[in-house]
């Protein structure tokens, strides 16, 4: 009963008093420029890193109190939060813009049509020092590097995402958690924490080894683009195998079953049900597999050298990839003193070739991702 | 076209646990057996041992006999996957292909068998079956959309199509219309009927009324307690099972009174 009456006596209040919508908008520009005018005061010029803190904490505060003397504690402290989630976003941000930014103003200064069409060949320090004197134009070039680039991601790919895609099937499909499939399950884990100079040293320990079986002291041989494909598949395997795994178990149980009710075999099952199903996960986890190796350097140092000229031959012979390349330019510049710049710039004008081949193939994930998923066509 | 079964002294374990404890039925061809009983009971554990699903959980397994037509499928030798051809099943939830469209579901179980088809007997084909489905009417304007663009009841009747789509001598139903609107369970049911004329039809339920209106036989499952296993309490045929059961047991349950 006495439950009853309080119920009855409180008063109905649903509405509450509640700022404009814009408000947090409004608060935060006022902040920043509070905040830049007290720098302009208390430091006598304007200081970014400054600027931003103060503008953080300023927005902070005033949110606080303008919410809790309007709308009451329990929204302001809500406010607040969001405001933390948010300034946290964006300070997330900033390494990732200025990094694109220096990328693309710095790449995007020195890139020219002849850099991506010639290589090192023929290049002397005269030519750079020329062209930081303003007598010439930028020589040189990195066509080479992006080809040993494609061709050896390419052959990683074909080394590992067969072996990948089978592992996975082979754990979610076939171990139902044996010993076998614990142990690769440990090993894939292992593997995914290997540093990537350890990948790279094992390949070329592989291959030497192998070279000087065949001739003896000719463990030199053995720096090639296949070896440098291998160290990074070794690095890619576990990659593939984690994201195929993960894919492969959120195909329900129900369709494997719907189709050994149909007496369809099991291998057929994998191929015709399961694959389909999954293929989109396991194309864009493949694809940001491709990303996450791409930019591998230490590996690909100790098995493929650095080349100068355009080698076509995955095995025989150095070759650069971009990430090397820019290594090589930056550690080794063609000329030294002031006209090493040149060399820079040419560094930097093949960062931006790799950063736009990673986020394009990202990209492609989704798009793969988009067009491939099984379509509910509701 | 119909198969007669005959249940032996079944035991069926996952892993260690004893979920089902031995059972003895005999299945007539061209009939609709129900399984009822409460929840955990096992009906469904012994329903997937009569195409051997069961074995598709890791740690499964069976002891006992499942004689078709006199012939052990638990016997040496026997491949699971020809007893499945033999033994279609539809489940509790609609499981279409998400990758296919309405026509190569239904064709899924043929095709995916190497069974070549030519165009006009796959048009044939996807007729009849989703004709005997009761569902050619309302999909045969958009056969080559996607299978999960239906609705919950035609996509459990595509399922159905599916399973009949390869001519099973006996067709397994685990609580078909669970999921199901009245008019859609009024039209499996209605298909269930005319389905015993060439199968053997085995269905669980819990809905008294759906095990009175279509089987011939019920099966009455109880379990004496949790993690004890399932019994077979009383298997008759189903004008007796709900008009004068011989077991107080199932008078019980089925009257709604329990203890
Ligand atoms: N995959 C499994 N692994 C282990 N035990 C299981 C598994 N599936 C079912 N069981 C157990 O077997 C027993 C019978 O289960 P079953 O699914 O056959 O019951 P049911 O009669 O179909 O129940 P419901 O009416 O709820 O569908 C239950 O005790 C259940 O916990
Ligand atoms: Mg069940």
């Amino acid at each position: 009963m006495t439950t009853a009456d309080t119920v009855v006596s409180k008063p109905a209040k649903l509405t509450s008093k509640q700022l404009p919508k814009a408000t947090p908008w409004v608060v935060a520009a006022a902040s920043i420029i509070a905040a830049i005018v007290i720098s302009f005061i208390a430091f006598g010029g304007f200081n970014i890193p400054v600027a931003a803190v103060l503008a953080g904490l300023i927005n902070l505060i005033a949110v606080f109190v303008l919410s809790a003397s309007y709308e009451g504690r329990r929204k302001a402290v809500d406010r607040v939060a969001t405001t933390i989630v948010t300034s946290t976003f964006i300070l997330a941000c900033v390494p990732l813009v200025s990094l694109l930014w220096l990328t693309v103003s710095k790449g995007g200064a020195a890139i020219s049509g002849d850099l991506l069409t010639r290589t090192m060949l023929g290049m002397k320090g005269v030519l750079d020092q020329q062209y930081v004197a303003g007598e010439a134009t930028l020589a040189g070039g990195f066509y080479h590097a992006i080809v040993g680039t494609v061709l050896i991601t390419v052959a990683a790919c074909i080394i590992s995402i067969p072996v990948g895609v089978l592992t996975a099937i082979y754990l979610v499909e076939y171990a139902n958690k044996n010993r076998l499939g614990k142990a690769i399950t440990f090993l894939v884990d292992v593997m995914t924490g290997i540093p990537s100079i350890v990948a790279g040293l094992f390949a070329f320990a592989l291959f030497s080894t192998v070279a000087n079986l065949i001739m003896p002291a000719s463990a030199g041989i053995a720096k090639t683009g296949f070896t440098a494909a291998v160290a990074l598949s070794v690095l890619m395997i576990p990659i593939v195998v984690r994201n195929t795994e993960e894919i492969l178990r959120l195909v329900p149980m129900d369709l494997r079953e719907a189709s050994y009710a149909l007496g369809v075999p099991k291998w057929k099952t994998i191929v015709k049900i399961v694959l389909p199903t999954s293929v989109s996960g396991i194309l864009s986890g493949v694809t940001i597999a491709i990303a996450r190796v791409i930019g591998e350097t230490a590996p690909i140092m100790v098995t493929a050298g650095f080349a100068k000229t355009l080698n076509w031959n995955l095995f025989s012979g150095w070759m650069s990839t971009l990430p090397t390349f820019i290594y090589d330019s930056q550690l080794r510049p063609v000329s030294p003193g002031a006209a090493a710049l040149a060399s820079s710039e040419r560094a930097w004008a093949a960062a931006l070739v790799l950063v736009v081949l990673v986020m394009v193939l990202n990209l492609l994930a989704r798009i793969i991702a988009k067009v491939l998923a099984p379509k509910a066509g509701r | 076209m119909s198969k007669q079964i005959d249940i032996k002294d079944l035991d069926i374990f996952y892993g260690d646990f004893r979920a089902v404890d031995g059972v003895q039925m005999q299945i007539k061809p061209r009939s609709v057996t129900a399984f009822i009983g409460p929840s955990g009971c096992g009906k469904s554990t012994v329903l997937r041992t009569l195409n051997r699903m069961h074995e598709v959980i890791p740690g499964a397994s069976v002891s006992g006999e499942v004689l078709m037509d006199g012939n052990n499928i638990y016997g040496a030798g026997v491949d699971p996957v020809n007893v499945r051809r033999e033994v279609g099943m539809v489940f509790q939830r609609a499981n279409p292909f998400p990758t296919m469209s309405i026509k190569e579901n239904v064709l899924a179980g043929v095709r995916l068998n190497n069974r070549r088809l030519s165009k006009s007997e796959a048009d044939d084909l996807t007729e009849r079956a989703l004709r005997g489905a009761n569902l050619w009417n309302e999909v045969k304007d958009r056969l080559n959309l996607p299978g999960s663009g239906l609705s919950g009841g035609q996509q459990q009747r595509l399922c159905i199509a599916r399973a009949i789509a390869v001519e099973p001598e006996v067709l397994l139903m685990d609580e078909p219309c669970s999921a199901l609107d009245p008019i859609s369970t009024l039209a499996i049911e209605d298909l269930i009927n005319d389905l015993k004329d060439k199968y053997t039809v085995v269905i669980v339920t819990h809905n008294m009324q759906q095990a009175a209106r279509v089987s011939d036989k019920t099966a009455f499952f109880n379990i004496a307690g949790t993690g004890k296993p399932g019994k077979l309490i009383e298997f008759n045929e189903t004008s007796s099972i709900f008009s004068n059961p011989d077991k107080e047991e199932t008078e019980n349950y089925i009257s709604g009174r329990f203890g």
